[in-house]
């Protein structure tokens, strides 16, 4: 199969994965800001997401790009580690001026990404959607039905909401290469575009920063 | 040669007897050169000294020293081709460098590139990528008239951007991941533009990026490492161009 | 004398190839497939042979020294090709492009090879388009064309300032096909030491692979040899630095003659040497003396201030500046042609008017273009070699300088003649076949098609011509001789005493154990060369050099130093003992032919045989000949002159006139 096979498949589908990831987050984002203005609404957005089969299957199948962009990333890695060779060059090389920081880095920034997110599961994930799912919904009933409230009290903690910063600046980072690079992958890139689609990348992944982090700081903000 | 035009430099060097050889450093204090003296002048500077003293000189791929042939590599602190851009080693003169400077001189580092000897690195790999798809299948003499099909000035320019690739590896040599996406791009890209290369273009895609991948080059993450360090400043919008070539030719399949 | 048959076909001169084609012997394609042919060089003419051959169905082997056959270097040629395509409507012709190119040799080349040469000519342009080759284009979507030195028609196609590199890398893309078909074997980083003759014929090459440092043996039925120019004789050239002669000097002592040596081309536009240590030239292209003015000072004081260093070309006002093209030759100035640039700028210098550190050089300036035009206009035109010649010299040519009496003065370039290319070579028939049967020589290698002197934008055309579409097609004639087609195996005992001769010559030179370097003795060569059989040429001087080359020869056999051992893996120093060793060779050929020509023609330049405003003077009547140089068993012996008397049908042999 060339999709495995082949670099250029293998790389269409880090692309693939990365840009509905990107998509997902826009979306997340998105619903996050509704909680800044009214919690009420939130909850009523959540609770239309909850366990119904579309909502399970959309979370199945965002934790199956997960995967997929984790697994061809590892992959990729080795594999690059062993075309580089085993002898390493003695000189650290200062970066071309052209070469970004983000784009040497992919891996780290995703290991940061990956780390945050499983934080952030446990912050939210494990105590709204997945109690529904598991059909334990009573017990946390009274406790975390309201998820404006949710937001609320995890914000509440000034270390939290450091953690949760980082973790978007790392997103930052990873979106700003990860969305044109995916574009160029895919072909849909050239000389006139190339320009175009970094302006995008760099739209695109400020505001979904500056729209989860308003949300932290907002919620922070709540409690003082 | 006025007295006051001499400058010392330090050259340290990449020494290594033999492909399965266990290479290491050696550092040569004090090469005598001048700033109008080309990099590759003073490496032979210092291999005359070293022949005197009868020792082996050091071994590096070379030949026109004009920018053009692509046989000069040589990874100069930290930089393919040394640090000046848009020009290959032999193009790079000493005035680039300071009095009494270390300079760093390593071979193309590569599993797809084996050094051989010292700082020479077999780059068959390239050629081998070249065999696999990179011409226009006709034989000799059965060319129509060469104005037979125009060809649009900007597909003709742009093929040309893309054919001045030298084939000499800075831009494996430059990737983090040892990818030669930007050398095989060069070629396919020349030939997807023109017309006498479209007939064979779904062929020649595949049959190069798996003959590239074969040979064990790394997969491109982007970085533009390449272009930044190619003398010939070849654009990544090959890459894409290819990306798309290849992806067409797959989903036809 | 040993007699020499050019085999030139009966009939009018544009008559003579298509009935050559019409009459050869061909070979079948089920014979094909069991005949090996040897290319040794992977240029324009090697490659194109290569591939052309396989695609006909011969079994090809195919050596060359670079790690890739894509690197030898025809790549580094700029300007362009010509072709009598008339895609301009200009009036050219197939017969425009054989007068221009035979005038342009002044009358020293062979008509019918010429003649074939324009001829074939179209045709390489519609096979390197078919090939990919992205020539320059107008908006129309049609082939653009510039004009080139020596013509009146522009026929030039051209790939920005890199047609060479293009023309090769289309030549590599069919070797490469031909490669993946398995029909032609290639071998990198082997270089030819010698050729293996069975019954007279060769039929088989030693070759040593540089990487193990091993001799190998190849047999084959037949030899090509597109193993490029002996322009590196002179140490320093625009050649590369692995260009050399040893094949075509392997091939001249198996009996293959040497023509015309002494025809060697001197560019008058290159970056002057910089230091006892420089070991290449770079060339400028000659488009630049379309604007630049080339001057000296008039005032010697000011020259010596000026090779001291004290003060700059900018400092010297107008006054006094010696435009001594534009004095000595008003109608055509800065622009007059090549050899005529070169001698004037060393008779300059000779006379101590040399500007920089060296006394070897003259300015090259544009201040009176950039006033008139205004520096963005100049730019636009040499912006790019500008550029080169900053990141070389360290000088921008278009930066103002310093201003006299009102007048703005630029950065002068600084440039002086450096040997490019060579049109001697190995003698060859019409066949291309040498005086050696079953070998065979093309592209710069051969003497054939440029007589005394080569026009711009035609090395790339007669390297193309003789690999697509002469070879291939000459060769069958030799070929169908069916006495040659059983097999030689490499197990005979004429492969085993060449390549124990190979390796006695290698133990020689590793056993001198001296104490010089190659390159120290290189460089000696090189002086003598460009001092004694230079530009300008006397009886003295070229027997001077031959007594020099001679105490040379003695000095290298004597007090060379070689490091290392005959058989390790890239004993670099080994290989250029190896070619110098030939360069010796080839360096007293050079001599010896200058010596014997009477006469000024092309790139021969003897100052005794000149008109009496220092224009060549040749001699029709004594010297309307091909030199060949027939070896005599040693390298010491003076080689037996052999004359190829040429015969003109087509063309009247004139004077060419740059005067008016």
């Amino acid at each position: 199969m060339w999709l495995i096979d082949s670099s250029i498949g293998r790389k269409l589908i880090m692309s693939i994965t990365g840009l509905f990831l990107i998509l997902f987050l826009i979306f997340h984002m998105s619903m996050n800001v509704v909680a800044i203005f009214s919690g009420e609404s939130y909850n009523k957005i959540c609770e239309f997401l909850g366990a119904n089969w579309y909502a399970l299957v959309g979370t199945a199948v965002l934790a199956g790009g997960f995967v997929l962009h984790i697994i061809f990333a590892t992959i990729l890695t080795l594999r690059n580690q062993k075309a580089r060779g085993a002898q390493a060059y003695a000189y650290q090389q200062d970066q071309p001026g052209k070469v970004e920081w983000a784009s040497k880095n992919m891996l780290v920034l995703g290991l940061i990404v990956l780390v945050g997110l499983c934080v952030h599961l446990t912050h939210f994930w494990a105590k709204m959607q997945l109690p529904e799912i598991m059909g334990a919904e009573e017990e946390y009933a009274g406790q975390f039905a309201d998820g404006a409230a949710l937001i609320k009290l995890t914000f509440s903690n000034w270390k939290i909401c450091v953690v949760y910063i980082v973790w978007f600046i790392a997103i930052w980072f990873h979106l700003t290469h990860g969305f044109w690079s995916s574009f160029q992958t895919m072909g849909l890139n050239g000389k006139t575009w190339f320009p175009r689609l970094k302006c995008i990348a760099n739209i695109v992944s400020t505001l979904i920063f500056l729209g989860f982090a308003a949300v932290v700081v907002a919620g922070y903000l709540q409690n003082l | 040669m006025a007295l006051d035009n001499i400058m010392k430099v330090n050259l340290k060097v990449w020494r290594q007897a033999g492909p399965k050889e266990k290479g290491e450093f050696v550092t040569y204090n004090d090469v005598e050169t001048t700033p109008d003296t080309s990099f590759l002048e003073t490496l032979d500077i210092l291999n005359e000294t070293l022949v005197e003293k009868g020792e082996e000189p050091i071994v590096f791929d070379h030949d026109c020293r004009e920018g053009i042939c692509g046989m000069c590599s040589l990874f100069i602190n930290g930089h393919p081709h040394g640090p000046a851009t848009g020009a290959t080693t032999c193009q790079l003169y000493m005035r680039r460098f300071k009095d009494g400077e270390t300079i760093t001189v390593e071979p193309w580092r590569s599993a797809a590139f084996p050094v051989i000897k010292d700082l020479m690195v077999n780059r068959n790999a390239f050629d081998q990528i070249q065999q696999a798809g990179g011409y226009v299948s006709f034989n000799c003499g059965g060319a129509q008239d060469a104005n037979a099909i125009p060809i649009s000035k900007l597909d003709a320019d742009e093929a040309m951007d893309s054919a001045t690739c030298i084939g000499c590896g800075a831009c494996v040599a430059a990737c983090k991941n040892g990818s030669a996406m930007l050398f095989v791009s060069a070629k396919v890209s020349q030939f997807a533009l023109l017309p006498q290369g479209r007939v064979e273009a779904v062929q020649r895609v595949k049959a190069m990026v798996a003959k590239m991948d074969e040979l064990g080059f790394g997969n491109c993450t982007n970085t533009r490492a390449c272009e930044a360090e190619c003398p010939k400043k070849i654009s990544i919008s090959n890459i894409a161009r290819m990306n798309r070539e290849f992806l067409c030719a797959k989903f036809k399949d | 004398m040993a007699e020499i048959n050019s085999r030139i076909p009966e009939g009018p001169v544009a008559e003579k190839w298509t009935n050559y084609k019409a009459h050869q012997k061909l070979v079948n394609p089920a014979n094909k497939r069991k005949l090996d042919v040897i290319v040794v060089g992977t240029g324009l003419a090697g490659a194109s042979a290569a591939s052309t051959l396989a695609e006909m169905g011969f079994h090809v082997l195919n050596f060359c020294i670079q790690d890739s056959p894509r690197r030898a270097h025809s790549i580094a040629a700029q300007g362009g090709i010509n072709a009598a395509k008339n895609y301009q409507n200009d009036g050219d012709s197939v017969y425009r492009l054989f007068y221009d190119t035979v005038k342009g040799g002044d009358y020293r080349a062979r008509e019918a090879n010429v003649y074939r040469l324009a001829e074939v000519s179209a045709n390489i342009i519609d096979q390197c388009v078919a090939q990919g080759v992205p020539f320059a284009r107008d908006y129309g979507g049609l082939l653009a064309n510039r004009s080139f030195g020596g013509a009146q028609v522009s026929r030039t196609f051209y790939a920005k300032g890199q047609t060479g590199q293009q023309l090769l890398l289309g030549a590599y893309s069919s070797l490469n096909r031909q490669i993946k078909a398995g029909k032609v074997d290639s071998y990198n980083r082997y270089e030819m030491h010698d050729i293996v003759m069975v019954d007279g014929r060769a039929r088989g090459i030693i070759a040593k692979n540089l990487v193990t440092g091993k001799f190998e043996r190849f047999s084959a039925h037949a030899v090509v040899l597109a193993t490029g120019g002996y322009g590196n004789t002179y140490f320093l050239s625009t050649n590369a630095m692995g260009c050399n002669c040893s094949a075509a000097i392997a091939a001249y002592r198996k009996g293959a003659y040497m023509a015309n040596p002494s025809y060697v081309q001197i560019h008058p536009t290159c970056i002057p040497v910089h230091g006892d240590k420089q070991s290449k030239l770079t060339l400028m292209s000659e488009s630049l003396r379309n604007d630049g003015r080339i001057w000296v000072p008039k005032d010697i004081e000011d020259a010596k201030k000026l090779q001291r260093g004290e003060i700059k070309g900018s400092d010297i006002p107008e006054e006094k500046r010696d435009y001594y093209l534009e004095r000595r030759y008003p109608a055509f100035g800065n622009l007059v042609p090549r050899d005529v640039a070169s001698r004037a700028a060393k008779e300059r210098c000779d006379h101590g008017f040399g500007v920089n550190n060296t006394g070897l050089a003259v300015f090259l300036d544009f201040s009176e273009a950039i006033n008139r035009l205004g520096i963005d206009v100049v730019r636009q035109r040499y912006g790019n070699l500008f550029d080169m010649y900053e990141e070389i010299t360290d000088v921008n040519p278009g930066e103002f300088a310093n201003e006299i009496n009102g007048v703005k003065y630029y950065n002068p370039m600084m440039i002086f003649p450096a040997i490019h290319y060579t049109m001697g070579g190995l003698w060859v028939d019409y066949e291309l076949q040498t005086s050696v049967p079953g070998l065979f020589a093309i592209g710069e290698c051969n003497f054939s098609d440029h007589g005394a002197n080569r026009l711009g934008a035609s090395a790339l055309m007669q390297g193309l011509a003789d690999g697509y579409f002469v070879l291939p097609y000459t060769i069958q004639n030799y070929l169908s001789d069916q006495k040659i087609w059983p097999k030689v195996s490499t197990d005979v005992k004429e492969f085993d005493e060449v390549e124990k001769s190979c390796k006695a010559d290698m133990d020689k030179l590793m056993n001198i154990k001296g104490k010089r370097s190659v390159d120290s003795i290189h460089k000696e060569l090189g002086h003598i060369m460009w001092e004694y059989v230079g530009m300008g040429r006397t009886k003295e001087s070229l027997e001077t050099a031959l007594k020099k080359l001679k105490d040379l020869r003695k000095e290298f056999e004597t007090n060379l130093f070689v490091p290392g051992t005959v058989e390790e893996p890239m004993n670099i120093e080994l290989d250029k003992a190896f070619h110098l060793r030939d360069f010796i060779t080839m360096g007293e050929l050079i001599a010896r032919d200058a010596l014997s020509r009477n006469e000024s023609c092309g790139g021969h330049f003897r100052e005794e045989y000149q008109t009496e405003e220092g224009e060549a003077k040749r001699d029709d009547e004594n010297y309307f000949y091909v030199g060949c140089w027939n070896y005599q068993g040693d390298d010491t012996k003076e080689p037996e002159l052999i004359k190829e008397p040429l015969t003109y049908e087509a063309i009247k042999v004139q004077t060419r006139n740059y005067k008016s």
